[in-house]
């Protein structure tokens, strides 16, 4: 029944990036409003999913990789759908919907979801510490996909080709300020997050640790590049972009790791 | 009833023609002389048109003598510059007019500017009735249904608004930009203006002439900038226009870079609109600084206006729709569907080709 749920979700993610293509080959561009009830309601089943899910597992269902992907594109949304708005950022939905259908078709399509024979007894600290670092993995997605944004801008100007998608995306200035934006929330939910993994109660497997620490540090060393001019804006938005690869593939290993070390 | 439009445009008369028809006429005017039930002028430096409805034929000539009279033109010389669209042509010749695609610069939005004002001016004078009531209000949204959905609109097509265009997308608000204008010529002054247009109040002149400079930073209400220290502005500024008529560029790579290191989060547009060019093309592989010589802005208008162009056919096509349903809403008799209005005797009169 739930995975019922994500499928309709992932359509609702499908049917937005249809929606810009076709926008896209009539060259009439009016995504905005489309893409972002898509996205809500996409949002919508996934919340129900995560909701049935974690009544089902007894906890935050964050508990094997495919739980972990549909969580982050969950928070992907949710970021989406709190900041996108507020920062009238035009085609960030048709930038969106995009990595959260990848996200969302990997994990069903993957056989990645693996239940645990035995039901791991609920820790509220683990919980809170692993929930609030997969939203700020949302956080960093956004930031990601601001970044990408940036660059097809950058690069149409700079070359002076503009295609039709050059009057529709944000200024530059606007993207960055963003991309900035998006980065301190993420850094600052991780923070938590990571801080609150000492409350544990328990040893976390070093290489948990060592992967956490390492995104922690990538995205530190990203602001404090931004904020002491070592990077001009064009590179910030290429490290954003690097920095959510990175960390997503850390995730993989954190999450690897914290399966196998679950009884 | 007749509904027809009777007047001149760009594509009919040279401007010494329609000079001679615009502006002599009012709507009222109109109305008494040729015995018109409903009419309205509109009156533009492209067009001169009326558009009316009659009970009775009204002949083009006497639209052209209304419109003509206080001059005394020469009428049957300039008889042939007149169009006439009845019917169905007229109600798709107003759309088309509203929707940008019969003006000069195809696209534009100003006309339906126009439109609305001269509808106001025949509403208030008591000369727009409900035939041109629902056909102007009709127009109003074909053209915003036009604009829409295609990209009629879309880009700048002339150097100066593609200037102030790529200035948008990239500092977004420009109010709080800082603006050089390297050079007090024509050109440079109406790229300023445009950006003043748009909310740039920060503006700095420089000229080798420091009259000249002072002259167009009183007229834009900038400030004057000593020529000789123009360079030391390059830190502090977002936009630099350059059009000079050095022989030599005046700003090269080598002389950018060490101020762009003090900016790396701040970009920089150039708009070098010099011949010879006053910045050297190399500055544009400088991170973080948009070049845009007078070539390049030419052609993203040139891009521009063929996308409008482009956009044309699907236009036509939507205006096509609505002429139709206008038409049957004016057999109808002007009722709107599950409406019963005051409107019952026009069905006896739905809408046809005067007869001449």
């Amino acid at each position: 029944m739930d995975r019922y749920l994500l499928i309709v979700s992932t359509i609702c993610f499908l049917t937005a990036i249809a929606h810009t293509a076709i926008e896209f080959r009539g060259r009439i561009f009016r995504p905005l409003r489309f893409n972002f009830l898509a996205v809500v309601l996409g949002f919508v089943f996934q919340t129900a999913f995560l909701s049935i899910r974690g009544r089902d597992v007894g906890r935050c269902p964050i508990t094997n990789l495919f739980e972990v992907i549909i969580f982050v594109a969950w928070s992907v949304a949710l970021f989406y759908i709190l900041i996108g708005p507020s920062y009238r950022l035009s085609l960030m939905g048709a930038f969106t919907a995009p990595v959260v259908a990848l996200l969302q078709l990997f994990a069903l399509l993957a056989p990645i979801d693996k239940r645990h024979t035995v039901k791991v007894p609920a820790n509220s600290w683990l919980e809170f510490h692993a929930s609030m670092s997969l939203v700020a993995y949302g956080a960093f997605a956004l930031a990601c996909i601001a970044g990408v944004m940036y660059l097809v801008q950058e690069r149409q100007l700079k070359t002076h080709e503009l295609r039709s998608i050059f009057y529709h995306l944000p200024p530059l200035t606007d993207l960055f300020a963003a991309i900035t934006r998006l980065l301190w929330w993420g850094f600052a939910l991780y923070t938590l997050g990571l801080v609150s993994g000492f409350f544990v109660g328990q040893p976390l497997p070093w290489t948990q640790i060592v992967c956490a620490s390492a995104v922690w540090i990538l995205y530190g060393l990203i602001l404090q590049g931004r904020y002491l001019r070592w990077f001009a804006p064009k590179r910030v938005a290429a490290l954003c972009i690097i920095g959510f690869s990175a960390a997503l593939t850390l995730l993989w290993g954190i999450t690897f790791t914290a399966q196998t070390h679950t009884p | 009833m007749n509904l027809f439009c009777v007047g001149l445009s760009h594509h009919s008369a040279d401007l010494e023609t329609r000079e001679s028809f615009a502006g002599h006429a009012e709507t009222d005017r109109i109305l008494r002389s040729c015995g018109c039930d409903e009419a309205l002028l509109l009156s533009t430096c492209n067009r001169v048109e009326v558009y009316a409805a009659a009970e009775n034929f009204i002949s083009t000539e006497q639209i052209a003598r209304c419109l003509s009279r206080a001059q005394k033109v020469d009428l049957d010389a300039r008889f042939n510059n007149f169009y006439r669209y009845e019917a169905a042509d007229c109600v798709r010749h107003l759309f088309r007019v509203a929707s940008g695609l019969d003006s000069m610069v195809v696209g534009e939005t100003e006309i339906l500017g126009q439109a609305k004002k001269a509808y106001e001016a025949a509403r208030v004078a008591g000369a727009a009735g409900r035939y041109l009531h629902r056909l102007f209000q009709r127009a109003f949204r074909v053209a915003k249904h036009v604009r829409t959905q295609t990209e009629i609109t879309r880009g700048a097509v002339s150097v100066g608004s593609v200037a102030v265009d790529l200035a948008q997308k990239i500092f977004g608000d420009l109010a709080n930009c800082k603006v050089l204008v390297l050079g007090a010529g024509e050109t440079s002054e109406r790229t300023v203006r445009a950006l003043v247009s748009r909310g740039v109040t920060d503006l700095r002149v420089s000229n080798r002439s420091p009259e000249r400079a002072e002259a167009l930073a009183s007229a834009v209400n900038g400030r004057a900038v000593p020529f000789e220290k123009w360079r030391g502005q390059c830190g502090e500024i977002d936009i630099l226009i350059a059009s000079t008529s050095s022989e030599v560029p005046l700003l090269s790579q080598e002389q950018l870079a060490p101020v762009l290191r003090e900016r790396i989060d701040r970009p920089l547009f150039i708009i070098d609109i010099a011949v010879p060019r006053d910045v050297a093309p190399d500055v544009n592989a400088l991170d973080g600084v948009y070049l845009y010589d007078m070539d390049s802005l030419q052609s993203i208008a040139e891009q521009s206006l063929a996308t409008r162009r482009a956009q044309v056919a699907a236009a036509e096509e939507i205006i096509a729709s609505h002429v139709s349903q206008f038409i049957d809403l004016i057999a109808r008799g002007l009722q709107s569907p599950g409406k019963n209005s005051d409107c019952s005797t026009v069905g006896e009169s739905s809408l046809r080709a005067s007869e001449s």
